[in-house]
């Protein structure tokens, strides 16, 4: 019941998505806009300065990530689907879940344009040991998508909610970004640093067992007003 | 059930900490070592640093206290336009 | 308010007048020289902070799950009284660190927990400001998640590579540094009692008045 719930949310999202692409052509243009300023920013004499290239990927992600939030529960609001997801006879947490996963989904492709634009305009080598990039992005993923989700959804009946969500969301994401930053910066040296990747992998890992717990153990009495 | 999960959360928490101790960084100061005198030239400098400390612990606390105190007021304020307004109507 | 208010405070103001002079009295740490002082100002009151945080968490879980009132006025206090403290421990670290690192401040993993700390529960304020109605059960969901990332400043000294001192200072401490310091941890800690003791009280002046309010529409 629970994860068949999830999926049927999951699916809902993804039909509605389907029809206009609207939220997913949107947030990858406005990653790939980040970049540039940042790149824009970064460069000295043509070239990028060093390790900018872990950064800005972890920022691009962060600010698309939050666009993509909040446009689409905005959508959940504006059509008064939240509340009536919110009455149906399902398990809340499972609506969270559903939630998430289409969170992940997107936040995924757009990963899945930054990383090769990345690695193109900033000669970063990225793709040394994938495998670790992949978890390390899959980590801060999670983190981010766990606790971002979670603020979208209870924020979707407060007032200034717009400019709420960057506000409450930021400082408690920031271990992520520093993680995912600190593993990705370790993964682009001349010779990767792989112990350390790990172990930045494994400080994600944890913060995302710990707020994902918090999420859904913590959904249901939020959305209940 | 939130229980169970609770466990679970916990549980993997300390085996995925593993990872995170196993790099052994250069440790900063453990210890602090007490002495009783100090070289005169290392006294004066820092001494103004010390005292805006202080200071500055007392200006927050106060600050805040006063901050308390206004909106006390504002709020009795309140309370009394309130009471007067009630057994009028 | 109760009656042991009066007492309390006092008794708190009269440690902070004595506190220099105690402080005075503890010997210079071999590295830092004076300057080092500030260590007694500074940790305790981030242990202050700490401790607000883990109210203002305990009663933001109460709060959410129970619906209690009381505990959102205590949650919404310690909010309040956590950024007081942090800003307190913001000011007094950089102060130290110009001197003994040169630098006002570096981007190491204490420091920049500590800040990202401040700013998630000004935040909670600002939520409990701005939010509009229902704004307190998402001030309570900033509470708690405040508090789930607090282990990680803790530790975070010990995982990552910085010339911050270590968090086995304290408990190492010898003698003559460690009882002026747990004075001034006596200190801070009676000032977060006495400052909560306020902010609850006005919280619940203004919760009455709300009450007021209401009854006057009826």
């Amino acid at each position: 019941m629970f994860f068949r719930t999830a999926w049927l949310v999951l699916k809902k999202d993804a039909a509605i998505e389907a029809k206009s692409w609207e939220v997913l052509t949107t947030t990858l243009f406005f990653a790939v806009s980040c970049v540039l300023i940042f790149a824009f920013a970064f460069v000295k004499e043509g070239r990028a300065v060093e390790d900018a290239a872990a950064g800005i990927l972890w920022i691009a992600i962060a600010f698309s990530g939050t666009l993509a939030l909040g446009r689409t529960f905005e959508r959940e609001r504006y059509s008064e689907t939240l509340r009536a997801l919110l009455l149906a006879p399902a398990p809340r947490a499972a609506l969270y879940v559903g939630k998430l996963l289409g969170m992940l989904a997107l936040l995924g492709l757009a990963e899945l344009l930054l990383v090769p634009l990345i690695a193109l305009l900033f000669q970063a080598t990225l793709f040394a040991r994938p495998l670790l990039l992949v978890a390390l992005l899959a980590g801060g993923t999670i983190g981010f998508c766990a606790v971002g989700t979670l603020f979208a959804a209870m924020l979707v009946r407060a007032r200034s909610r717009d400019v709420l969500l960057p506000i409450l969301l930021y400082p408690i994401i920031i271990p992520v970004i520093i993680a995912g930053v600190r593993g990705t910066t370790a993964l682009l040296g001349a010779t990767p640093d792989e112990p350390t990747a790990i172990m930045w992998i494994g400080v994600l890992g944890a913060f995302d067992v710990v707020f994902v717990t918090l999420s859904l153990w913590t959904f249901e009495p939020l959305m209940t007003e | 059930m939130s229980l169970r999960r609770l466990l679970i959360a916990l549980t993997s928490f300390v085996l995925l900490s593993g990872p995170a101790f196993a790099l052994q960084p250069p440790k900063g100061q453990s210890e602090f070592v007490p002495v009783d005198t100090v070289p005169l030239a290392d006294q004066l400098p820092a001494a103004p640093l010390l005292i805006t400390a202080y200071a500055f612990v007392w200006a927050a606390t106060l600050v805040y206290v006063w901050s308390i105190w206004r909106r006390m007021n504002k709020v009795e304020a309140d309370m009394r336009t309130l009471a007067q307004k009630i057994p009028h109507r | 308010m109760r009656k042991v208010f009066g007492p309390l405070a006092a008794l708190t103001g009269l440690m902070f007048v004595a506190s220099p002079f105690i402080v005075a009295r503890a010997p210079f740490e071999s590295s830092m020289g004076i300057v080092s002082k500030i260590f007694y100002f500074h940790v305790p009151s981030w242990f202050a902070m700490f401790t607000a945080i883990a109210i203002c968490g305990g009663a933001s879980l109460i709060h959410l799950f129970r619906n209690n009132p009381r505990a959102d006025r205590i949650a919404e206090a310690a909010g309040e009284i956590a950024v007081v403290f942090g800003l307190m421990g913001l000011v007094t670290g950089p102060l130290w660190g110009r001197k003994a690192w040169g630098v006002w401040w570096i981007w190491d993993a204490k420091l920049t927990i500590a800040l990202l700390l401040e700013m998630t529960f000004i935040s909670g304020i600002m939520v409990r400001k701005y939010g509009g109605p229902g704004s307190d059960k998402l001030a309570a969901a900033v509470g708690i998640f405040g508090l789930a990332v607090t282990p990680f400043v803790y530790e975070a000294v010990n995982i990552w590579r910085t010339i911050h001192p270590l968090t086995s200072v304290v408990p190492t401490l010898p003698q003559r540094m460690a009882v002026p310091f747990w004075f001034c941890v006596t200190a801070y800690m009676l000032l977060l009692v006495v400052l909560l003791m306020l902010r609850v009280n006005l919280g619940k002046r203004q919760a009455a008045l709300d009450e007021l309010y209401l009854a006057y529409e009826d």
